[in-house]
C-alpha cells in the first residue's frame, strides 16, 4: 500500500500549485499526526468552508462514491454532520445505526465490516463504544477508517473542528492558553484536543471535580487546577465538556447542583475572563449544568459555529482520505 | 527529469501591452462595464483579472467586481490516483444571475480547466453570459472550447509545457514554454 508511485507527470495541472502531501490511508486519532498534517487539514478545510454558504451546497468531487457511516453509540450532531459533508461532496452517504442492524442479532464488529466492505464502499466512519475498535478496522481493511469517537479514547474531528474555530477566531494557535474543564476523566473530546492544541503549540490547561481527574495526566504536557476560577482569568479559550448526567450514579460527586456550583461556567465567573475570550462545548450542552444557558447563548460563544466548522473539517477530511494514493 | 526553459513567449512589456489590449477589446465588445464581472481562475487567472480590473478603472472610472475561483474539485482527473494540488477559497461574494462574466485565465490548453470552471460558476446563479479571455492559446484542445479573447497563440508540442510567471507571485513577469530534460 506504501510503495511509491512511478511519477506520472500530468500536463494537464498547473504545475505551480503546490501537491497534497497527505499520505495516510485513516484519520483514526490526533495522536499519531504531526503538525504539517494538522496544517493541512486546517488549511482544507478554509477552501470548503465557503461552499456551506452558497446557494447550490454541492460540489462534484466525491460524485459516485458511498461513504458508511456506522455508528455503534448514538449521535446526532457527529452524524449529521459526516452526512452532510459527504452529500455536499456529492458522495452517497449511508448511515447505519446499529440498534436497528443485525448487531442486534450478535453479528461480529468484523463481521458487520467484511460485509460492509463486499458492497464497496468508499470510506467508512465509525463510532463505537470500546476504544481501539476503529484501529481494528483500519488494520483488517482496505477502505479509509475515519474514527468518529471510540471509547474514552479519542474524537479526533471534533479535536480537529475545535482547533480550526479558535484558529479561525483568533488568528493563531501557538501560545494559547487552553482550559478544558469537566470531567476529563472519562472524556475523549479532551484528549484529543490536548493533543491537537499541545502539537500546535499551545498550553493546555485542565480543571474539574478531582474524582474526574485522570491519574498522571500531566505526563501529557498539561497543567491541572483545582478549580476554574484559578486559571479563568489567563484563558484564551475555555472548553468546557459535557457531564454525562448517569455520572452521578458513580459518586463522582455529590449532586448535579453542587457539581452546577463548583465547576460549572457561569455569569459570575465570566466577569473574570480575558476579552475576547472563546467559550466552547463540543455539544450537547446541559444547560445549567456545566454551562448556564447565559454563557452558552452569550456573546462570547463559539458553540454553534463549532458546529458549522464540523462541516467543513468533515468535508475536508472525505476529500483528503478518498481517492487516495492507491 | 526535469523542465528546463526552452523559449520566452512573452516577457514583462509584452504582457502589459496584450493584457492593455485585452482590457480594451473586452470593453469594446461589451459596450462599456455595466452587469460586467471578472472571474479570475486561480491561480494564474486571478493575477491577470486583477491587473485588468486595474485598467478597467482607470479606463473607465469605475470598478467592476472581481471574483476568484478555485476549480480543484470540479476537475475530471480526481479519481486518477495522482498528486492533487491543494484546494484553494472560491471568492465570489455576488450573485452572477444576469451578469456578464469575463472568465480570465493564463494559459488555455485542453480545454478541461475552462470547462471545469464554468460548472463551478453556473452553481453560482445563471449569467447571462460567459466570455473566455485567456494570455495564451497553446492549443490541443480535448473538448470544444475557444477563447472570446486571446493574447497570443502559441503553436506546442504536447510534450512542452507552457507557464506564466507573474510579479505578484515573486517572480520576473514572463511566459515561457518548458521542456523536459533528464
Amino acid at each position: 500500500m506504501n510503495a511509491p508511485q512511478a511519477e506520472k507527470i500530468n500536463l494537464n495541472q498547473t504545475s505551480n500549485q503546490p501537491k497534497i502531501k497527505w499520505k495516510r490511508k485513516d484519520l483514526l486519532g490526533i495522536a499519531e499526526l504531526d503538525p504539517a498534517e494538522i496544517e493541512l487539514i486546517l488549511n482544507t478545510a478554509e477552501s470548503f468552508k465557503e461552499i456551506s454558504s452558497r446557494e447550490i451546497k454541492k460540489v462534484p468531487t466525491l460524485r459516485g462514491k458511498t461513504v458508511i457511516n456506522l455508528f455503534f453509540e448514538p449521535s446526532t450532531r457527529t452524524r449529521t454532520s459526516f452526512e452532510i459533508a459527504a452529500k455536499r461532496l456529492s458522495a452517497d452517504a449511508v448511515n447505519i445505526s446499529t440498534s436497528s442492524s443485525s448487531v442486534v442479532k450478535g453479528e461480529t464488529l468484523i463481521d458487520t465490516a467484511k460485509n460492509l466492505e463486499a458492497m464497496n464502499p468508499d470510506c467508512i466512519v465509525i463510532r463505537h463504544s470500546a476504544s481501539g475498535a476503529p484501529h481494528l478496522l483500519a488494520r483488517l481493511m482496505k477502505v479509509p477508517i475515519i474514527n468518529a469517537g471510540d471509547g474514552a479514547h479519542e474524537h479526533p474531528t471534533q479535536a480537529l473542528l475545535d482547533l480550526f474555530t479558535v484558529r479561525e477566531k483568533l488568528g493563531h494557535l501557538a501560545g494559547l492558553k487552553i482550559v478544558i474543564a469537566g470531567d476529563i476523566l472519562h472524556s475523549r473530546v479532551a484528549r484529543s484536543n490536548i493533543f491537537g492544541f499541545l502539537k500546535m503549540g499551545a498550553e493546555v490547561h485542565l480543571t474539574g471535580p478531582r474524582t474526574m481527574r485522570p491519574p498522571e495526566i500531566e505526563k501529557l504536557g498539561v497543567c491541572w487546577h483545582t478549580s476554574l476560577k484559578e486559571i479563568i482569568p489567563e484563558a484564551d479559550v475555555i472548553m468546557m465538556l459535557r457531564l454525562q448526567l448517569e455520572r452521578q450514579e458513580g459518586g463522582f460527586f455529590p449532586t448535579l447542583r453542587e457539581y452546577s456550583r463548583l465547576f460549572g461556567l457561569n455569569m459570575e465567573l465570566m466577569k473574570e475572563t480575558k476579552p475576547g475570550v472563546l467559550i466552547m462545548h463540543p455539544g450537547p450542552i446541559n444547560r445549567g449544568v456545566e454551562i448556564s444557558p447565559e454563557v452558552a447563548d452569550g456573546p462570547f460563544s463559539v458553540i454553534l459555529d463549532q458546529v458549522t466548522n464540523g462541516v467543513a473539517v468533515r468535508m475536508a477530511l472525505l476529500y483528503l482520505l478518498v481517492g487516495g494514493t492507491e | 527529469m526535469k523542465l528546463i526553459e526552452k523559449e520566452i513567449i512573452m516577457d514583462k512589456e509584452e504582457i502589459e501591452r496584450t493584457l492593455l489590449r485585452l482590457t480594451h477589446e473586452i470593453l469594446e465588445r461589451n459596450k462599456g462595464i455595466k452587469d460586467l464581472v471578472l472571474i479570475g481562475i486561480r491561480t494564474g487567472g486571478v493575477y491577470l483579472a486583477e491587473r485588468m480590473r486595474a485598467k478597467i478603472t482607470t479606463i473607465e472610472k469605475a470598478q467592476v467586481p472581481l471574483g476568484i475561483i478555485d476549480i480543484t474539485l470540479y476537475r475530471d482527473d480526481f479519481a486518477t490516483g495522482l498528486p492533487r494540488p491543494l484546494v484553494g477559497k472560491t471568492e465570489i461574494p455576488f450573485p452572477l444571475k444576469d451578469k456578464k462574466v469575463i472568465l480570465i485565465d493564463d494559459v488555455l490548453y485542453t480545454g478541461r480547466t475552462v470547462r471545469a470552471a464554468m460548472d463551478a460558476l453556473i452553481d453560482f446563479g445563471r449569467p447571462k453570459f460567459i466570455q473566455l479571455a485567456v494570455l495564451i492559446d497553446r492549443g490541443h484542445r480535448e473538448l470544444p472550447i475557444q477563447a472570446d479573447y486571446v493574447g497570443k497563440k502559441v503553436t506546442t508540442l504536447p510534450e512542452e509545457d507552457v507557464q506564466v510567471y507573474f510579479r505578484e507571485a515573486g517572480e520576473e513577469d514572463r511566459a515561457v514554454i518548458r521542456v523536459r530534460v533528464s
